[in-house]
């Protein structure tokens, strides 16, 4: 997976985010933010979820379910692209 | 002690955050109804629970009688029982002032149990039966005719009673609304309801003693219920006129939208259902312009129903569990579905939190238990994200969901009512086996496997 995208981005505690390069901006709910942030510093998904897991009370299971659909919708706006996609086809 | 998790979720943030009508679309929550915490009502009666609110319903009855007085003083409201025919909801409605009105000899028999006199019971409907028409005359019952067939089964009943029953007949008309209703009664501009008058003067069996029309439900333009009322009313002045007849009451039907928002359409019911001030202008305009309302005073009757107890009923149901689509929205599967709120199917219900939420919301779509993919309680909304026990309130459910709620994979769940002290009174308790399979019978060769 592509998160190179991720590095450049403007990212505060409260959820908000900017792209500088596309002036978007986003808002992520706080499990949200906690994953991009870890993805951001390359951490992988197995990793995230062992940090997670000490916050929140999630089972893996649960979690590696959401976690493939947040990166659809990361996909979806165009910040993250799957093997063989390029970071600029996603964007709307 | 860990963070309770929420779902991951990130949204693109669009310039303003308010939709056409200036309303932020945030999804606000409600923990209490009339003042009794949703939580408390889930404990004692299980999920899921419908709960009515006897103050919202008597306060909707002030509120239109209010509205019509103060353009026409002689009106009578009429309980339309198919919309809820629960015993209790019905005798709220009876000591506001109600007379009740029944379409089926099953109505009928729920007005008697009752105590409602015969007298004080509109029979409407389109297929009324011997036995049941015979127990109506009988009792003095007010019959709305629908067709001709009934016309002459009742001129043959009334006289082998030997009685003269009140009837009224049923007439149906265009208003400029679409569809046009007519499949009730007889219709008006083509002379077939002044015919069906005549037919009953020369059968000189009957007493006319009012007109009836009923031009359609969920009417979302006001105007409609003025060309109806003035149609009844040069009718009735015809009637004066030509056969010296003087009826004693209009009865305008019902058909008043609730806040409801019905499924096609884009602005919320809150914005485009007419106020009961709008309804009650037009009727009322149309009976002030009337030369035969000024001689002879008439009685008006509306038989509304949904307008006055959708928004007094609240479905609280509790998600069961939650999963992602492919197609990047969140499915929500709640412990009510279809079956018991059937209004689903033509109503955008709407679903609120009975607790705040912080941050973000994501595409949700609202599934009931039922293994059948019809069995969505409201299209893609945005929510936030629910844990699963964690129940919800479906709104508004008083009108037409615990009359034609399917007994239907699932049991049945209670009704219960706030009243006006506060108390939790159960209406109806959680259907259990034997209310299903009570009846049924299996011949002596199928009792093994």
């Amino acid at each position: 997976m592509n998160t190179e995208k991720l590095s450049n981005l403007a990212m505060n505690d409260n959820g908000f985010i900017f792209d500088p390069e596309s002036g978007y901006s986003y808002t992520a709910n706080e499990t949200g933010i906690f994953i991009l942030k870890r993805m951001a510093a390359g951490m992988k998904q197995q990793e995230i979820f062992e940090q997670l897991s000490e916050v929140y009370d999630v089972s893996e299971d649960n979690f590696n379910s959401d976690y493939s659909h947040y990166m659809l919708m990361l996909e979806a706006l165009g910040l993250v692209a799957f093997e063989g996609g390029s970071l600029e086809s996603g964007s709307e | 002690m860990k963070k309770t998790y929420i779902a991951p979720n990130i949204e693109r943030n669009s310039a303003g955050n308010t939709n056409k009508y200036g309303a932020k679309s945030v999804v606000r929550y409600q923990d209490k109804i009339d003042g009794i915490p949703v939580k408390e009502i889930v404990e004692q009666f299980g999920s899921p629970v419908l709960v009515l609110s006897e103050s919202q319903i008597r306060r909707r009855h002030r509120r239109l009688m209010d509205a019509l007085q103060m353009h026409y003083p002689k009106v009578r409201l009429a309980w339309s029982y198919k919309t809820n025919y629960l015993g209790a909801v019905c005798n709220i409605f009876h000591q506001e002032g109600s007379c009740a009105e029944v379409v089926s000899g099953m109505e009928y028999a729920m007005a008697r149990r009752l105590g409602i006199p015969g007298n004080e019971i509109i029979f409407n409907g389109p297929g009324k039966k011997r036995h049941e028409l015979e127990l109506a005359i009988r009792e003095g019952a007010r019959i709305h005719i629908d067709h001709l067939d009934e016309l002459y089964l009742i001129e043959k009943i009334a006289q082998e009673l030997d009685l003269v029953p009140q009837v009224a007949i049923r007439v149906n008309m265009d208003t400029g609304i679409y569809p046009q209703w007519d499949r009730f009664g007889f219709n008006y501009e083509n002379g077939e309801a002044y015919r069906a008058i005549n037919r009953i003067v020369s059968g000189k069996a009957m007493k006319i003693v009012g007109l009836h029309a009923h031009i359609g439900t969920f009417i979302l333009d006001a105007q409609a219920y003025y060309y109806e009322a003035k149609a009844l009313l040069e009718l009735a002045q015809r009637m004066k006129d030509e056969l010296g007849i003087t009826v004693e009451y209009i009865d305008m039907g019902g058909g008043f939208a609730s806040q409801n928002t019905l499924l096609g359409s884009y602005a919320p019911g809150e914005f485009i259902s007419p106020s009961f001030d709008q309804y009650a202008e037009a009727i009322g305009a149309a009976f002030n312009e009337s030369h035969f309302v000024s001689q002879n005073l008439p009685k008006l009757i509306l038989e509304t129903g949904r307008a006055l107890i959708d928004e007094a009923g609240y479905l609280i149901s509790s998600v069961v569990g939650k999963k992602n689509l492919p197609s990047g929205e969140r499915a929500v599967i709640l412990d009510a579905g279809v079956n018991t709120t059937i209004t689903a199917w033509w109503y955008k219900l709407k679903v609120t939190p009975t607790r705040p939420f912080p941050g973000a919301y994501q595409n949700t779509i609202f599934y009931g238990p039922l293994c059948m993919n019809i069995d969505i309680m409201r299209p893609a909304v945005p929510f936030p994200d629910l844990q699963t026990g964690e129940p919800v309130l479906i709104t508004p459910t008083g009108a037409y969901n615990n009359t034609q709620w399917m007994q239907f994979i699932e049991y049945r769940p209670p009704v219960v009512l706030i009243s006006e002290t506060g108390k939790l009174e159960l209406l109806r308790p959680r259907e259990e086996l034997d209310d299903v399979i009570g009846r049924e019978m299996i011949p002596e060769h199928l009792r093994s496997q």
